[in-house]
Protein backbone atom coordinates (compact mmCIF):
# COMPACT_ATOMS: atom_id res chain seq x y z
CA UNK A 1 0.00 0.00 0.00
CA UNK A 2 1.23 3.47 -0.86
CA UNK A 3 2.01 5.56 2.22
CA UNK A 4 -0.16 8.66 2.47
CA UNK A 5 0.91 12.13 3.54
CA UNK A 6 -0.37 13.61 6.84
CA UNK A 7 -2.50 16.00 4.77
CA UNK A 8 -4.25 13.19 2.97
CA UNK A 9 -4.71 11.29 6.20
CA UNK A 10 -6.25 14.37 7.78
CA UNK A 11 -8.62 14.89 4.86
CA UNK A 12 -9.83 11.31 5.20
CA UNK A 13 -10.27 11.51 8.97
CA UNK A 14 -13.92 11.68 9.95
CA UNK A 15 -13.57 14.05 12.92
CA UNK A 16 -11.22 16.29 10.91
CA UNK A 17 -13.90 16.55 8.22
CA UNK A 18 -16.63 17.49 10.70
CA UNK A 19 -14.48 19.77 12.86
CA UNK A 20 -12.82 21.39 9.85
CA UNK A 21 -16.13 22.11 8.16
CA UNK A 22 -17.59 23.67 11.30
CA UNK A 23 -14.48 25.78 11.85
CA UNK A 24 -14.56 26.88 8.21
CA UNK A 25 -18.16 28.00 8.68
CA UNK A 26 -17.16 29.98 11.78
CA UNK A 27 -14.31 31.62 9.84
CA UNK A 28 -16.75 32.42 7.06
CA UNK A 29 -19.12 34.02 9.57
CA UNK A 30 -16.20 36.05 10.94
CA UNK A 31 -15.30 37.31 7.46
CA UNK A 32 -18.80 37.95 6.20
CA UNK A 33 -20.41 39.09 9.46
CA UNK A 34 -21.75 42.46 8.24
CA UNK A 35 -23.21 40.84 5.11
CA UNK A 36 -24.91 38.06 7.04
CA UNK A 37 -27.17 40.21 9.17
CA UNK A 38 -28.92 43.46 8.46
CA UNK A 39 -28.87 44.43 12.14
CA UNK A 40 -26.18 46.43 13.90
CA UNK A 41 -24.75 44.16 16.65
CA UNK A 42 -24.46 46.97 19.20
CA UNK A 43 -27.37 49.25 18.28
CA UNK A 44 -29.71 49.62 21.27
CA UNK A 45 -33.44 49.47 20.47
CA UNK A 46 -35.42 49.69 23.71
CA UNK A 47 -38.76 49.41 21.91
CA UNK A 48 -37.92 45.84 20.88
CA UNK A 49 -36.41 44.33 24.02
CA UNK A 50 -36.40 40.58 24.72
CA UNK A 51 -38.29 39.60 21.57
CA UNK A 52 -38.45 35.82 21.06
CA UNK A 53 -36.89 34.34 17.89
CA UNK A 54 -38.95 35.10 14.78
CA UNK A 55 -38.73 36.06 11.13
CA UNK A 56 -37.57 39.60 11.90
CA UNK A 57 -34.96 38.71 14.52
CA UNK A 58 -33.90 35.13 13.81
CA UNK A 59 -32.57 34.51 17.31
CA UNK A 60 -34.63 37.16 19.08
CA UNK A 61 -33.32 40.25 20.84
CA UNK A 62 -31.54 40.77 24.17
CA UNK A 63 -32.30 43.00 27.14
CA UNK A 64 -31.27 46.11 25.19
CA UNK A 65 -33.15 45.17 22.04
CA UNK A 66 -30.02 44.17 20.13
CA UNK A 67 -30.34 41.47 17.48
CA UNK A 68 -28.92 38.25 18.94
CA UNK A 69 -28.16 36.61 15.57
CA UNK A 70 -26.14 39.60 14.44
CA UNK A 71 -24.22 39.59 17.73
CA UNK A 72 -23.50 35.86 17.41
CA UNK A 73 -22.19 36.25 13.85
CA UNK A 74 -20.03 39.22 14.79
CA UNK A 75 -18.89 37.27 17.84
CA UNK A 76 -17.19 34.83 15.46
CA UNK A 77 -14.67 37.61 14.75
CA UNK A 78 -13.82 37.85 18.43
CA UNK A 79 -13.54 34.09 18.67
CA UNK A 80 -11.13 33.77 15.74
CA UNK A 81 -9.13 36.85 16.72
CA UNK A 82 -8.79 35.88 20.38
CA UNK A 83 -7.94 32.30 19.38
CA UNK A 84 -5.07 33.41 17.17
CA UNK A 85 -3.88 36.03 19.67
CA UNK A 86 -3.79 33.65 22.63
CA UNK A 87 -2.10 30.98 20.51
CA UNK A 88 0.64 33.45 19.59
CA UNK A 89 0.86 34.84 23.13
CA UNK A 90 1.65 31.44 24.63
CA UNK A 91 3.36 29.57 21.78
CA UNK A 92 5.91 32.20 20.75
CA UNK A 93 7.42 32.95 24.19
CA UNK A 94 7.01 29.30 25.15
CA UNK A 95 8.96 28.03 22.13
CA UNK A 96 11.69 30.66 22.44
CA UNK A 97 12.18 30.03 26.17
CA UNK A 98 11.99 26.27 25.72
CA UNK A 99 14.64 26.37 22.99
CA UNK A 100 16.82 28.64 25.12
CA UNK A 101 16.50 26.25 28.06
CA UNK A 102 17.26 23.28 25.84
CA UNK A 103 20.33 24.59 24.03
CA UNK A 104 21.52 27.34 26.38
CA UNK A 105 23.96 27.08 29.28
CA UNK A 106 23.03 25.09 32.37
CA UNK A 107 22.13 28.10 34.52
CA UNK A 108 19.67 29.33 31.88
CA UNK A 109 18.07 25.90 31.71
CA UNK A 110 17.66 25.87 35.51
CA UNK A 111 16.28 29.41 35.60
CA UNK A 112 13.75 28.87 32.82
CA UNK A 113 12.55 25.50 34.09
CA UNK A 114 12.30 27.00 37.57
CA UNK A 115 10.03 29.76 36.29
CA UNK A 116 7.95 27.21 34.38
CA UNK A 117 7.61 25.09 37.52
CA UNK A 118 6.41 28.02 39.60
CA UNK A 119 3.89 29.03 36.91
CA UNK A 120 2.66 25.44 36.71
CA UNK A 121 2.21 25.32 40.48
CA UNK A 122 -0.56 27.90 40.10
CA UNK A 123 -3.95 26.58 39.14
CA UNK A 124 -4.63 28.05 35.69
CA UNK A 125 -7.57 30.24 36.69
CA UNK A 126 -5.71 31.65 39.71
CA UNK A 127 -2.74 32.56 37.51
CA UNK A 128 -5.03 34.37 35.10
CA UNK A 129 -6.78 36.22 37.91
CA UNK A 130 -3.40 37.28 39.34
CA UNK A 131 -2.37 38.74 35.97
CA UNK A 132 -5.72 40.52 35.59
CA UNK A 133 -5.40 41.89 39.14
CA UNK A 134 -1.95 43.30 38.31
CA UNK A 135 -2.76 44.75 34.87
CA UNK A 136 -6.45 45.63 35.29
CA UNK A 137 -9.37 44.09 33.34
CA UNK A 138 -9.30 44.56 29.54
CA UNK A 139 -9.10 42.59 26.30
CA UNK A 140 -5.31 42.98 26.13
CA UNK A 141 -4.95 41.81 29.72
CA UNK A 142 -7.14 38.79 29.05
CA UNK A 143 -4.93 37.75 26.13
CA UNK A 144 -1.75 38.27 28.14
CA UNK A 145 -3.23 36.40 31.12
CA UNK A 146 -4.35 33.44 29.02
CA UNK A 147 -1.06 33.57 27.12
CA UNK A 148 1.07 33.44 30.27
CA UNK A 149 -1.05 30.57 31.53
CA UNK A 150 -0.11 28.60 28.42
CA UNK A 151 3.61 29.46 28.31
CA UNK A 152 4.97 26.91 30.84
CA UNK A 153 3.38 24.01 28.98
CA UNK A 154 5.16 24.98 25.76
CA UNK A 155 8.43 25.51 27.64
CA UNK A 156 8.27 22.02 29.11
CA UNK A 157 7.41 20.39 25.81
CA UNK A 158 10.06 22.17 23.73
CA UNK A 159 12.77 21.84 26.36
CA UNK A 160 12.12 18.12 26.75
CA UNK A 161 12.12 17.45 23.01
CA UNK A 162 15.27 19.54 22.49
CA UNK A 163 17.16 17.83 25.31
CA UNK A 164 16.31 14.47 23.73
CA UNK A 165 17.29 15.62 20.23
CA UNK A 166 20.59 17.10 21.35
CA UNK A 167 21.97 13.59 21.73
CA UNK A 168 21.01 12.67 18.17
CA UNK A 169 23.85 12.00 15.77
CA UNK A 170 22.80 14.53 13.15
CA UNK A 171 22.86 17.27 15.78
CA UNK A 172 26.29 16.20 16.98
CA UNK A 173 27.42 16.15 13.35
CA UNK A 174 26.25 19.75 12.91
CA UNK A 175 28.08 20.73 16.07
CA UNK A 176 31.24 19.07 14.79
CA UNK A 177 30.87 21.03 11.56
CA UNK A 178 30.93 24.22 13.59
CA UNK A 179 27.28 25.27 13.34
CA UNK A 180 26.24 27.86 15.92
CA UNK A 181 23.61 27.12 18.55
CA UNK A 182 21.13 29.33 16.75
CA UNK A 183 21.72 27.59 13.42
CA UNK A 184 21.24 24.20 15.05
CA UNK A 185 18.04 25.37 16.69
CA UNK A 186 16.60 26.75 13.48
CA UNK A 187 17.76 24.14 10.99
CA UNK A 188 17.78 20.93 13.00
CA UNK A 189 15.70 21.25 16.15
CA UNK A 190 12.63 23.28 15.21
CA UNK A 191 11.65 21.19 12.16
CA UNK A 192 11.93 18.05 14.24
CA UNK A 193 9.73 19.25 17.07
CA UNK A 194 7.11 20.71 14.72
CA UNK A 195 4.77 17.76 14.90
CA UNK A 196 4.61 17.37 18.70
CA UNK A 197 4.19 21.15 18.81
CA UNK A 198 1.19 21.05 16.47
CA UNK A 199 -0.31 18.23 18.51
CA UNK A 200 0.18 20.13 21.74
CA UNK A 201 -1.15 23.38 20.30
CA UNK A 202 -4.25 21.62 19.00
CA UNK A 203 -4.86 20.33 22.50
CA UNK A 204 -4.33 23.57 24.47
CA UNK A 205 -5.69 26.21 22.08
CA UNK A 206 -9.34 25.28 22.72
CA UNK A 207 -8.60 25.52 26.43
CA UNK A 208 -7.11 28.99 25.96
CA UNK A 209 -10.06 30.27 23.98
CA UNK A 210 -12.34 28.82 26.62
CA UNK A 211 -10.39 30.57 29.37
CA UNK A 212 -10.56 33.90 27.53
CA UNK A 213 -14.33 33.53 27.13
CA UNK A 214 -14.57 32.72 30.85
CA UNK A 215 -12.67 35.91 31.71
CA UNK A 216 -15.09 37.93 29.58
CA UNK A 217 -18.00 36.21 31.29
CA UNK A 218 -16.54 37.20 34.67
CA UNK A 219 -16.38 40.80 33.47
CA UNK A 220 -12.57 40.69 33.45
CA UNK A 221 -11.89 40.38 29.71
CA UNK A 222 -13.68 41.79 26.68
CA UNK A 223 -16.01 44.49 27.99
CA UNK A 224 -19.66 45.03 26.99
CA UNK A 225 -21.17 46.11 24.63
CA UNK A 226 -18.75 44.17 22.40
CA UNK A 227 -20.54 41.16 20.87
CA UNK A 228 -18.08 38.65 22.32
CA UNK A 229 -19.79 35.36 23.23
CA UNK A 230 -18.48 35.23 26.81
CA UNK A 231 -19.33 38.87 27.43
CA UNK A 232 -22.83 38.27 26.04
CA UNK A 233 -23.43 35.91 28.95
CA UNK A 234 -22.57 38.39 31.71
CA UNK A 235 -26.24 39.12 32.44
CA UNK A 236 -27.38 35.66 31.41
CA UNK A 237 -28.45 34.55 34.87
CA UNK A 238 -30.99 37.32 35.15
CA UNK A 239 -32.28 36.65 31.65
CA UNK A 240 -32.81 32.90 32.03
CA UNK A 241 -36.36 33.30 33.33
CA UNK A 242 -37.51 35.81 30.76
CA UNK A 243 -35.47 35.33 27.58
CA UNK A 244 -33.59 32.04 27.51
CA UNK A 245 -32.65 32.45 23.82
CA UNK A 246 -30.42 35.41 24.61
CA UNK A 247 -28.38 33.04 26.79
CA UNK A 248 -28.69 29.81 24.84
CA UNK A 249 -27.40 31.34 21.59
CA UNK A 250 -23.97 32.54 22.79
CA UNK A 251 -23.65 29.46 25.02
CA UNK A 252 -24.24 27.17 22.06
CA UNK A 253 -21.91 29.23 19.87
CA UNK A 254 -19.07 28.81 22.37
CA UNK A 255 -19.76 25.08 22.66
CA UNK A 256 -19.83 24.58 18.90
CA UNK A 257 -16.64 26.56 18.35
CA UNK A 258 -14.67 24.73 21.05
CA UNK A 259 -16.16 21.39 20.03
CA UNK A 260 -15.08 21.76 16.41
CA UNK A 261 -11.59 22.87 17.48
CA UNK A 262 -11.40 19.78 19.70
CA UNK A 263 -12.54 17.50 16.89
CA UNK A 264 -9.90 18.89 14.55
CA UNK A 265 -7.32 18.63 17.34
CA UNK A 266 -8.15 14.97 17.99
CA UNK A 267 -7.76 14.23 14.29
CA UNK A 268 -4.41 16.05 14.16
CA UNK A 269 -3.26 14.00 17.13
CA UNK A 270 -4.28 10.76 15.44
CA UNK A 271 -2.47 11.68 12.26
CA UNK A 272 0.70 13.15 13.72
CA UNK A 273 1.12 11.12 16.90
CA UNK A 274 0.57 7.40 16.27
CA UNK A 275 1.00 6.65 19.96
CA UNK A 276 -2.26 8.25 21.02
CA UNK A 277 -5.06 6.91 18.90
CA UNK A 278 -7.73 7.19 21.52
CA UNK A 279 -10.35 8.61 19.21
CA UNK A 280 -9.86 5.92 16.60
CA UNK A 281 -10.13 2.90 18.90
CA UNK B 1 10.37 7.11 52.72
CA UNK B 2 11.48 9.85 55.13
CA UNK B 3 14.20 10.93 52.74
CA UNK B 4 11.64 11.10 49.96
CA UNK B 5 9.30 13.11 52.15
CA UNK B 6 12.04 15.62 52.98
CA UNK B 7 13.13 15.95 49.36
CA UNK B 8 9.55 16.46 48.25
CA UNK B 9 9.07 19.12 50.95
CA UNK B 10 12.27 20.88 49.93
CA UNK B 11 11.03 21.01 46.34
CA UNK B 12 8.02 23.04 47.42
CA UNK B 13 10.18 25.82 48.91
CA UNK B 14 10.95 27.60 45.61
CA UNK B 15 7.35 27.11 44.53
CA UNK B 16 6.00 28.74 47.68
CA UNK B 17 8.52 31.56 47.29
CA UNK B 18 7.33 32.07 43.71
CA UNK B 19 3.71 32.18 44.87
CA UNK B 20 4.59 34.76 47.52
CA UNK B 21 6.41 36.90 44.93
CA UNK B 22 3.52 36.68 42.49
CA UNK B 23 0.91 37.68 45.07
CA UNK B 24 3.21 40.44 46.29
CA UNK B 25 3.32 41.76 42.73
CA UNK B 26 -0.44 42.34 42.90
CA UNK B 27 0.13 44.75 45.76
CA UNK B 28 3.24 46.29 44.22
CA UNK B 29 1.51 46.95 40.92
CA UNK B 30 -1.25 49.20 42.22
CA UNK B 31 -0.14 51.01 45.38
CA UNK B 32 -0.82 54.66 44.53
CA UNK B 33 -4.04 53.88 42.67
CA UNK B 34 -5.31 51.94 45.60
CA UNK B 35 -4.51 54.59 48.18
CA UNK B 36 -6.23 57.41 46.33
CA UNK B 37 -9.09 55.22 45.09
CA UNK B 38 -9.98 54.30 48.64
CA UNK B 39 -10.79 57.80 49.76
CA UNK B 40 -12.32 59.24 46.66
CA UNK B 41 -15.36 61.25 47.57
CA UNK B 42 -15.36 60.05 51.18
CA UNK B 43 -13.05 62.53 52.85
CA UNK B 44 -11.87 66.11 52.47
CA UNK B 45 -8.54 66.61 50.69
CA UNK B 46 -6.65 67.11 53.95
CA UNK B 47 -8.10 64.06 55.60
CA UNK B 48 -7.50 62.02 52.47
CA UNK B 49 -3.87 63.06 52.36
CA UNK B 50 -3.44 62.16 56.02
CA UNK B 51 -5.14 58.81 55.63
CA UNK B 52 -3.15 58.05 52.50
CA UNK B 53 0.06 58.81 54.39
CA UNK B 54 -1.03 56.44 57.15
CA UNK B 55 -1.72 53.75 54.63
CA UNK B 56 1.61 54.28 52.89
CA UNK B 57 3.20 53.78 56.28
CA UNK B 58 1.13 50.64 56.97
CA UNK B 59 2.00 48.99 53.67
CA UNK B 60 5.43 50.67 53.51
CA UNK B 61 4.55 51.88 50.03
CA UNK B 62 7.46 54.36 49.96
CA UNK B 63 10.09 51.75 50.68
CA UNK B 64 12.09 49.77 48.09
CA UNK B 65 10.38 46.55 47.08
CA UNK B 66 12.70 44.00 48.77
CA UNK B 67 11.94 45.67 52.08
CA UNK B 68 8.24 45.67 51.32
CA UNK B 69 8.39 42.03 50.32
CA UNK B 70 10.11 41.16 53.60
CA UNK B 71 7.41 43.12 55.40
CA UNK B 72 4.70 41.25 53.47
CA UNK B 73 6.17 37.86 54.34
CA UNK B 74 6.70 38.94 57.96
CA UNK B 75 3.03 39.89 58.27
CA UNK B 76 1.90 36.65 56.66
CA UNK B 77 4.11 34.69 59.03
CA UNK B 78 2.19 36.28 61.87
CA UNK B 79 -1.11 35.25 60.31
CA UNK B 80 -1.91 38.83 59.32
CA UNK B 81 -3.56 39.04 55.89
CA UNK B 82 -4.20 42.76 56.25
CA UNK B 83 -7.58 44.42 55.96
CA UNK B 84 -9.89 44.82 53.02
CA UNK B 85 -9.24 48.08 51.17
CA UNK B 86 -12.96 48.45 50.59
CA UNK B 87 -14.73 47.29 53.74
CA UNK B 88 -11.89 47.79 56.27
CA UNK B 89 -12.72 44.38 57.73
CA UNK B 90 -9.79 42.04 58.42
CA UNK B 91 -9.18 39.99 55.27
CA UNK B 92 -9.14 36.79 57.31
CA UNK B 93 -12.73 37.43 58.45
CA UNK B 94 -13.89 38.07 54.89
CA UNK B 95 -12.18 34.99 53.52
CA UNK B 96 -12.46 32.33 56.23
CA UNK B 97 -16.10 31.24 55.88
CA UNK B 98 -16.02 31.69 52.11
CA UNK B 99 -12.98 29.43 51.92
CA UNK B 100 -14.97 26.69 53.67
CA UNK B 101 -17.77 27.17 51.14
CA UNK B 102 -15.31 26.78 48.27
CA UNK B 103 -13.88 23.63 49.84
CA UNK B 104 -17.41 22.26 50.28
CA UNK B 105 -18.19 22.87 46.61
CA UNK B 106 -14.87 21.45 45.43
CA UNK B 107 -15.17 18.33 47.57
CA UNK B 108 -18.74 17.64 46.45
CA UNK B 109 -17.75 18.14 42.81
CA UNK B 110 -14.74 15.86 43.23
CA UNK B 111 -17.00 13.07 44.49
CA UNK B 112 -19.35 13.53 41.51
CA UNK B 113 -16.42 13.64 39.10
CA UNK B 114 -14.68 10.53 40.43
CA UNK B 115 -17.85 8.42 40.62
CA UNK B 116 -19.04 9.47 37.21
CA UNK B 117 -15.68 9.61 35.44
CA UNK B 118 -14.45 6.32 36.84
CA UNK B 119 -17.78 4.61 36.21
CA UNK B 120 -18.06 5.81 32.62
CA UNK B 121 -14.43 5.06 31.86
CA UNK B 122 -14.62 1.53 33.26
CA UNK B 123 -17.86 0.75 31.45
CA UNK B 124 -16.46 2.06 28.20
CA UNK B 125 -13.29 0.01 28.52
CA UNK B 126 -15.16 -3.13 29.59
CA UNK B 127 -17.53 -3.02 26.62
CA UNK B 128 -15.05 -1.47 24.23
CA UNK B 129 -16.50 -0.64 20.83
CA UNK B 130 -20.13 -0.99 21.96
CA UNK B 131 -22.72 1.78 22.07
CA UNK B 132 -21.84 2.21 25.76
CA UNK B 133 -18.27 3.01 24.77
CA UNK B 134 -19.42 5.38 22.06
CA UNK B 135 -21.77 7.15 24.46
CA UNK B 136 -19.08 7.49 27.12
CA UNK B 137 -16.42 8.79 24.74
CA UNK B 138 -18.79 11.26 23.06
CA UNK B 139 -19.94 12.46 26.46
CA UNK B 140 -16.37 13.05 27.54
CA UNK B 141 -15.57 14.94 24.34
CA UNK B 142 -18.69 17.07 24.77
CA UNK B 143 -17.74 17.67 28.41
CA UNK B 144 -14.33 18.91 27.30
CA UNK B 145 -15.99 21.41 24.96
CA UNK B 146 -18.48 23.01 27.34
CA UNK B 147 -17.08 25.85 29.42
CA UNK B 148 -18.11 25.66 33.07
CA UNK B 149 -20.12 28.84 32.94
CA UNK B 150 -22.11 27.69 29.91
CA UNK B 151 -22.78 24.29 31.49
CA UNK B 152 -23.87 26.04 34.69
CA UNK B 153 -26.32 28.29 32.89
CA UNK B 154 -27.65 25.30 30.98
CA UNK B 155 -28.21 23.41 34.25
CA UNK B 156 -30.11 26.35 35.72
CA UNK B 157 -32.19 26.63 32.56
CA UNK B 158 -33.07 22.93 32.43
CA UNK B 159 -33.41 21.93 36.08
CA UNK B 160 -34.56 25.15 37.70
CA UNK B 161 -36.45 27.03 34.99
CA UNK B 162 -37.93 24.30 32.78
CA UNK B 163 -38.23 21.22 35.00
CA UNK B 164 -38.47 23.13 38.32
CA UNK B 165 -36.76 20.29 40.21
CA UNK B 166 -34.74 22.77 42.25
CA UNK B 167 -35.59 26.40 42.99
CA UNK B 168 -33.63 29.00 40.98
CA UNK B 169 -32.48 30.60 44.19
CA UNK B 170 -32.06 27.64 46.52
CA UNK B 171 -30.77 27.92 50.07
CA UNK B 172 -29.10 25.51 52.46
CA UNK B 173 -27.70 22.25 51.13
CA UNK B 174 -29.98 22.31 48.10
CA UNK B 175 -28.10 25.30 46.77
CA UNK B 176 -25.06 23.04 46.50
CA UNK B 177 -26.69 20.50 44.16
CA UNK B 178 -26.50 22.30 40.83
CA UNK B 179 -23.05 23.90 41.24
CA UNK B 180 -21.50 20.64 42.47
CA UNK B 181 -23.16 18.65 39.70
CA UNK B 182 -22.01 21.10 37.03
CA UNK B 183 -18.42 21.23 38.21
CA UNK B 184 -18.36 17.46 38.76
CA UNK B 185 -19.72 16.71 35.29
CA UNK B 186 -17.10 18.85 33.62
CA UNK B 187 -14.23 17.39 35.59
CA UNK B 188 -15.55 13.87 34.96
CA UNK B 189 -14.75 14.19 31.25
CA UNK B 190 -10.94 13.93 31.39
CA UNK B 191 -11.20 11.36 34.19
CA UNK B 192 -13.39 9.12 32.08
CA UNK B 193 -10.92 9.35 29.23
CA UNK B 194 -7.92 8.41 31.37
CA UNK B 195 -9.81 5.69 33.25
CA UNK B 196 -10.88 4.19 29.93
CA UNK B 197 -7.44 4.01 28.39
CA UNK B 198 -5.83 2.79 31.64
CA UNK B 199 -8.45 0.05 31.90
CA UNK B 200 -8.04 -0.97 28.27
CA UNK B 201 -4.33 -1.33 28.85
CA UNK B 202 -4.80 -3.40 32.02
CA UNK B 203 -7.54 -5.57 30.51
CA UNK B 204 -5.25 -6.46 27.63
CA UNK B 205 -2.43 -7.68 29.86
CA UNK B 206 -1.41 -11.30 30.36
CA UNK B 207 -2.42 -11.65 34.01
CA UNK B 208 -6.00 -10.68 33.16
CA UNK B 209 -6.10 -13.28 30.43
CA UNK B 210 -4.75 -15.82 32.91
CA UNK B 211 -7.43 -14.90 35.45
CA UNK B 212 -10.13 -15.23 32.79
CA UNK B 213 -8.72 -18.58 31.73
CA UNK B 214 -8.94 -19.97 35.23
CA UNK B 215 -12.63 -19.09 35.26
CA UNK B 216 -12.76 -15.98 37.39
CA UNK B 217 -16.08 -14.11 37.18
CA UNK B 218 -16.09 -10.83 35.25
CA UNK B 219 -17.04 -8.88 38.36
CA UNK B 220 -14.22 -10.27 40.48
CA UNK B 221 -11.86 -9.76 37.58
CA UNK B 222 -12.79 -6.12 37.27
CA UNK B 223 -12.87 -5.23 40.94
CA UNK B 224 -10.00 -7.34 42.26
CA UNK B 225 -7.48 -7.12 39.44
CA UNK B 226 -8.24 -4.54 36.80
CA UNK B 227 -9.50 -1.68 38.93
CA UNK B 228 -6.61 -1.46 41.42
CA UNK B 229 -4.11 -1.45 38.55
CA UNK B 230 -5.94 1.20 36.58
CA UNK B 231 -6.42 3.30 39.69
CA UNK B 232 -2.85 4.57 39.67
CA UNK B 233 -3.28 6.63 36.53
CA UNK B 234 -6.56 7.93 37.90
CA UNK B 235 -5.06 9.02 41.24
CA UNK B 236 -2.35 10.97 39.43
CA UNK B 237 -4.93 12.72 37.31
CA UNK B 238 -7.13 13.53 40.29
CA UNK B 239 -4.15 15.26 41.88
CA UNK B 240 -3.56 17.29 38.76
CA UNK B 241 -7.25 17.99 38.49
CA UNK B 242 -7.55 19.59 41.90
CA UNK B 243 -6.08 22.69 40.28
CA UNK B 244 -8.68 22.83 37.54
CA UNK B 245 -11.40 21.91 40.07
CA UNK B 246 -10.37 24.84 42.23
CA UNK B 247 -10.18 27.16 39.22
CA UNK B 248 -13.46 25.78 37.88
CA UNK B 249 -15.05 26.37 41.28
CA UNK B 250 -14.10 30.06 41.04
CA UNK B 251 -16.12 30.43 37.84
CA UNK B 252 -19.00 28.18 38.91
CA UNK B 253 -19.35 30.24 42.09
CA UNK B 254 -19.98 33.34 40.01
CA UNK B 255 -22.55 31.55 37.83
CA UNK B 256 -24.56 30.29 40.80
CA UNK B 257 -23.89 33.11 43.24
CA UNK B 258 -22.26 30.59 45.59
CA UNK B 259 -20.48 32.65 48.27
CA UNK B 260 -16.97 31.23 48.03
CA UNK B 261 -13.55 32.79 47.57
CA UNK B 262 -13.84 32.72 43.77
CA UNK B 263 -16.85 34.99 43.73
CA UNK B 264 -15.07 37.19 46.25
CA UNK B 265 -11.91 37.37 44.12
CA UNK B 266 -13.78 38.42 40.99
CA UNK B 267 -15.54 41.21 42.89
CA UNK B 268 -12.31 42.25 44.57
CA UNK B 269 -10.51 42.57 41.22
CA UNK B 270 -13.29 44.77 39.89
CA UNK B 271 -13.20 46.93 43.03
CA UNK B 272 -9.40 47.05 43.01
CA UNK B 273 -9.44 45.62 46.52
CA UNK B 274 -5.88 44.36 46.25
CA UNK B 275 -5.56 42.93 49.77
CA UNK B 276 -8.49 40.58 49.22
CA UNK B 277 -7.37 39.59 45.71
CA UNK B 278 -3.88 38.93 46.98
CA UNK B 279 -5.07 36.78 49.88
CA UNK B 280 -7.51 34.72 47.79
CA UNK B 281 -4.88 33.93 45.17
CA UNK B 282 -2.32 33.14 47.85
CA UNK B 283 -4.67 30.79 49.69
CA UNK B 284 -5.88 29.14 46.48
CA UNK B 285 -2.34 28.50 45.25
CA UNK B 286 -1.14 27.22 48.64
CA UNK B 287 -4.12 24.87 48.82
CA UNK B 288 -3.17 23.50 45.42
CA UNK B 289 0.46 23.00 46.46
CA UNK B 290 -0.60 21.25 49.66
CA UNK B 291 -3.03 18.93 47.87
CA UNK B 292 -0.41 17.97 45.33
CA UNK B 293 2.05 17.23 48.11
CA UNK B 294 -0.48 14.87 49.68
CA UNK B 295 -1.28 13.26 46.32
CA UNK B 296 2.40 12.64 45.61
CA UNK B 297 2.85 10.98 48.95
CA UNK B 298 -0.28 8.87 48.45
CA UNK B 299 1.03 7.92 45.05
CA UNK B 300 4.21 6.62 46.59
CA UNK B 301 2.19 4.66 49.14
CA UNK B 302 -0.20 3.08 46.61
CA UNK B 303 2.46 1.88 44.20
CA UNK B 304 5.46 0.28 45.86
CA UNK B 305 7.14 0.07 42.45
CA UNK B 306 7.65 3.81 42.34
CA UNK B 307 11.29 4.49 42.70
CA UNK B 308 11.34 7.05 45.47
CA UNK B 309 14.95 7.95 44.83
CA UNK B 310 14.29 9.13 41.31
CA UNK B 311 11.50 11.51 42.19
Amino acid sequence: MKPISPWQALLRHRSAQVGGTLLALIMLAALAAPAMSAWDPIAVDTAHRLLPPGTEHWLGTDELGRDVFSRIVHGARWFVGIGLATLAASAVPGIVLGLAAGIGPRWLNLLISGIADVLLSFPYVLLMLAVVAILGPSLGTAIIAVGIGGVPGYIRLVRGEVLALRQAEFVEALQALGASRWQIARRALLPNIASPLVVYASFVTPLSVLAAAALSFLGLGVQPPAPEWGAMLVNARNLLLTAWWATAAPGFAIFLAIFSTNLLGNALRDVLDPRSRWAAT
Amino acid sequence: MIAYLLRRLAATVPVVLGILLATFAIQAAIPTDAVSAMFQGQLSDNEAAEAAAMLRERYKLDRPWPERFAHYVHQLAHGDLGESVRTREPVADEIGWRYLNTLKLTAAALVVAVLLGLGLGLLAAWRRGSWLDLAATSLSLAGASIPGFVAGLLMVLVFAVWLRWVPVLADGWRSLILPALTLGLIEAAPLARVARSAMIEVLGSDFIRAARAKGMTEWALLTRHALPNALLAVVTLVGLQVGSLLGGAFIIEVVFGWPGIGELAVQAIQWRDFTITQAVILIGALTYVAVNLVVDLMYALIDPRIELGAA
